[in-house]
């Protein structure tokens, strides 16, 4: 009698996993943790009939890496703007072709056609930001708009900051402290570079992702950020402030597209055409607090985000904005050889 | 008459004990305290409440990924348990024969290796033959589990198994019984309880898995104590101590059936 | 007679070649699962890594070498990897201290557990072993909760009037200590308490009645006799907190990597897969040598127990 009650669970068993994997109507999306507005998401599963998972990564290395090993099983992802041309380059996203989707009228004008994705044959905008400073101004109340606050931190501040290990950012900010240009090869700045970020490391606290929680619980004090993570904290406690160091800060921003091995390329490519309709992606804007590139959304966003510090960059800081682009890959070999090193 | 010398006592000994167990449980409570919290600060408790119990079970990933932790730890402890009392059968109550220590370390391999070290190998096997052969479903969860866990059942089946007695099943052959008859029902149902252990253990060990399922899962896959790992990376709030509660229930409920289920027949 | 001694040796061939199909399952399971993928991480360390992660076909020695030595990136001098050496030391460092805690704390209180009244064992068994089938996350969590600056122990050392400010505990490598002996604080107690379980208070008396101070006894006779117990309790707790990779990911804030975490990072952002497998082959080594050291020192005794 117990061989029959096993042969059973384990034919319930496997049969319930095979029907798990098998469904229908479903749509595997691999993005940025806390990135995507659920609302929405129900939204495009109601109208679409689709079921969406979403997993979470932290990096876009993580990304690239999980993607570049294959059999994963997802169906869209969504990379930073300077790692972009190196998805395509390896052959990893499906040539989709958004510019001749329904939607793409609504698409920003100078978004249309950017360095990176030439006609936008392969990506949709997902988000824009900043990369810059993020202080509790209940902690510390000097100056915050310098990359000094994470690279020479100032005493209350020692042993309370983070910085997120986003290895672009990290060494464009300390490449940009030192006065150098983003994606510079020059080996003078970037020794300088590296003694910098190994100098500073002790002061950090810690060096993690988490940090709307983690401001916000008084883990930390400060941290390297991008801005809609410090407008959530902000609204969260008013005394946490973002920052524009004044020696320069990246813009960037992230952009989702389909894989070239994704199972369920008809949703994903419905998935795109409604990413590109105003009233979604403003929606998606009000979760996640960073601005979109599609025209129209503004209407559909919260008020608090209309003239907000964080999302509009102010003018007269406009000239030291520096748009985020692809480095060489002797330079891009180099800033991880300096990553590495930092990672004892 | 001298005090009665009590030759057990050692000094300090009972106060230790009594600490490590209140420090053993304090964090846990606290843990599950904090899910009644009615704020949404770990540190101030603002009233009691049971919302982030509902926001759990309101949250689609989590029961998702609960049910996927279910699916795979049932399975895999089948099939792990199956494999485990075979084992047990073929290296107990024998005289040494060749290949029975290769044996016995090979099935007790997954005990010894840091668990990195497999995640890290099967991360790169399987997904070679995720490549070769376009399957990326649940396969691989389930049998990378049933690895691991057949030492965990095959432990508590063997020392059973050694402890029984061989003059039933002997008294049986001189009966005439064949072995196939001897087995089903006199070595079986004196093997069940040590068999039961070990499908519990099995159970749990897989349930609670996190570093290898980590690295195996393709997208989607994610179990409850993976769902976790990534939610406590980055976004830590009350649903966590609602869902670790709900999962130690589960936990205790299980070793609970196990201790009263031990007890009645030893 | 020789006919009878040939059926006998044939029924014991077939014996055992019945013995080699049972167990083939659970064989061919885990080879395939477990024991089978470690030669191809083997063969992935003498590999070039890919530009973005995963690897090239050809043969390199970078894995291996790396795992040791590296070159300076701007002018170019080898020198010793000291940022491996210096997790790798932390480690086992940390794994270090936490089995001593975990035997400081766990003697007595295997101890206690096991002079109880015999009824009354079964339940501090249960009370001990709950905890152990907790999920590893959840303790870790319950363990993060405690000592981060909002936590408990910080509000209670300012209540008390210890310290002014919260003392920083989380991110630490002290943070990464309590949590891993907080996690394998029962895979201490439950080996010593099957040690105990067996000692013969006999010899224990027989020590008093020579007169021996309580200390003498504890060391001279107890210790000795559960020292089988002690082992098996160190080795359980040693060998996975050298390759803990959770609790410290958790507890030490990005920032304090062991092993594992090095490991993990080769296939995230670090891109050198030949890397990590060259240091996952090394940890493994190191376990197996720690292994053979106990179970050698272990002796006959050790091999009565089972782990």
């Amino acid at each position: 009698m117990n061989w029959k009650i096993t042969a059973a669970a384990v034919g319930a068993a496997l049969l319930a996993s095979t029907s798990l994997a098998s469904a229908e109507g479903e749509l595997q999306i691999y993005n940025w943790g806390n990135y995507t507005s659920p609302e929405m998401i129900k939204k495009f599963e109601t109208e679409n009939n689709v079921k969406v998972t979403i997993t979470d990564y932290d990096s876009n290395d993580t990304a690239l890496a999980k993607i570049r090993q294959g059999g994963h099983g997802f169906d869209m992802v969504v990379p930073s703007q300077n790692y972009i041309p190196i998805w395509i380059q390896e052959g990893l996203l499906l040539e989709s072709r958004p510019d001749e989707m329904a939607n793409f009228k609504n698409v920003k004008e100078d978004l249309k056609n950017p360095e990176f994705d030439p006609g936008r044959h392969y990506t949709v905008p997902w988000a824009m930001g900043t990369v810059g400073i993020v202080v509790n101004t209940d902690v510390y109340k000097g100056p915050i708009n310098t990359w000094g606050i994470i690279f020479d931190t100032p005493a209350e501040l020692k042993g309370k900051v983070n910085v997120v290990p986003e290895m672009t950012d990290v060494i464009d900010a300390a490449v940009l402290y030192n006065g150098g240009k983003k994606c510079t090869g020059d080996l003078e700045i970037l020794k300088k570079v590296r003694d910098t970020l190994v100098k500073a490391k002790p002061d950090w606290v810690a060096m993690e992702y988490g940090t709307i929680q983690k401001m916000g619980s008084g883990d930390f004090a400060a941290s390297s950020d991008w801005n809609g993570s410090a407008m959530r904290q902000r609204l969260a406690n008013p005394a946490i402030h973002y920052a524009y160091p004044k020696e320069g800060f990246v813009m960037w921003s992230d952009n989702i597209a389909i894989l070239k091995d994704a199972k369920n390329v008809d949703n994903a490519k419905l998935f795109l055409n409604f990413m590109m309709d105003p009233e979604n992606a403003g929606m998606n804007s009000a979760f996640h607090r960073y601005a979109n590139g599609i025209a129209g959304s503004e209407a559909f966003m919260p008020a608090d985000m209309k003239g907000a510090m964080e999302i509009e960059v102010p003018e007269e800081l406009k000239s030291i904005a520096v748009p985020s682009q692809t480095c060489a890959p002797e330079v891009q070999e180099l800033y991880t050889k300096i990553w590495t090193e930092l990672q004892k | 008459m001298a005090r009665a010398f009590s030759i057990r006592r050692q000094p300090g000994f009972t106060t230790i004990a009594v600490a490590c167990f209140a420090a053993l449980y304090a964090p846990i409570l606290i843990l599950v305290f904090y899910s009644f919290n009615a704020g949404t600060s770990l540190a101030n408790f603002e009233g009691f409440s049971l919302r982030w119990f509902e926001a759990a079970w309101n949250n689609e990933a989590v029961i998702e990924a609960s049910i996927r932790s279910l699916q795979i730890a049932s399975t895999a402890a089948v099939l792990a348990t199956v494999a485990a009392t075979m084992a047990a059968l073929a290296t107990t109550r024998t005289a040494p024969y060749r290949g029975l220590t290769f044996k016995y370390a090979f099935i007790n391999q997954p005990l010894m290796v840091p668990e990195i070290v497999t995640a890290v190998a099967l991360l790169i096997f399987f997904s070679r033959i995720k490549v070769f052969t376009g399957y990326s479903g649940l396969g691989y969860l389930i049998i990378a589990h049933t690895a691991f866990c057949i030492p965990f059942a095959y432990l508590p089946i063997r020392a059973r198994l050694e402890s029984m007695d061989l003059t039933l099943e002997r008294a049986a052959a001189d009966l005439y019984a064949t072995p196939w008859k001897t087995f089903r029902r006199i070595t079986m149902p004196l093997l069940w309880p040590g068999i039961l252990a070990g499908l519990m253990l099995a159970f749990v060990i897989s349930l609670d898995d996190v570093v290898i399922t980590n690295f195996v899962k393709s997208g989607g896959q994610d179990t409850l104590p993976t769902y976790m790992l990534g939610q406590l990376r980055r976004a830590i709030t009350p649903e966590m101590n609602a869902i670790s509660t709900v999962f130690l229930l589960l936990s205790v409920a299980i070793v609970t059936l196990f201790f009263f289920a031990s007890r009645k027949q030893s | 007679m020789a006919a009878v001694a040939q059926t006998a040796e044939a029924r014991a061939r077939k014996d055992v070649a019945n013995r080699w199909l049972l167990s083939a399952p659970a064989l061919i399971i885990i080879l395939f699962a477990a024991i089978g993928p470690l030669f191809i991480v083997l063969v992935y360390s003498f590999l070039a890594p890919g530009p973005y992660g995963d690897v090239k076909w050809e043969f390199s020695w970078d894995g291996w070498t790396s795992v040791l030595f590296q070159r300076d990136i701007f002018d170019e001098t080898l020198s010793f990897a000291d940022a491996h050496l210096s997790i790798f030391w932390r480690s086992v460092k940390l794994s270090l201290a936490t089995t001593v805690i975990t035997l400081i704390v766990g003697f007595p209180t295997a101890y206690f557990i096991a002079t109880r009244r015999e009824r009354d064992r079964d339940i501090w068994l249960f009370l001990i072993t709950i905890p152990f089938w907790t999920n590893l996350l959840i303790r870790t969590f319950a363990v993060l909760e405690i000592i981060r600056n909002e936590g408990i122990v910080n509000k209670l050392l300012i209540g008390i009037g210890l310290t002014d400010t919260p003392i920083q505990m989380l991110f630490t490598d002290f943070a990464i200590m309590i949590g891993m002996v907080y996690v394998y604080l029962p895979l201490m107690v439950l080996p010593l308490y099957a040690s105990m379980e067996k000692l013969d208070f006999r010899l224990v008396e027989a020590g008093y009645d020579l007169y021996a101070t309580r200390f003498n006894v504890l060391r001279r006779i107890i210790f000795p006799l559960v020292k089988p117990g002690v082992i098996a309790g160190s080795i359980l707790v040693f060998i996975p907190s050298l390759g803990a990779y959770v609790t410290p990911s958790i507890l030490g804030g990005g920032k304090n990597l062991m092993i594992g975490n090095l490991i993990e990072l080769q296939f995230g952002q670090g891109r050198n897969w030949p890397l990590g497998a060259a240091l996952s082959i090394a940890l493994m080594v190191v376990v197996m040598i720690t292994l053979l050291v106990y179970v050698r020192n272990a002796g006959a005794g050790g091999e009565q127990h089972h782990g």
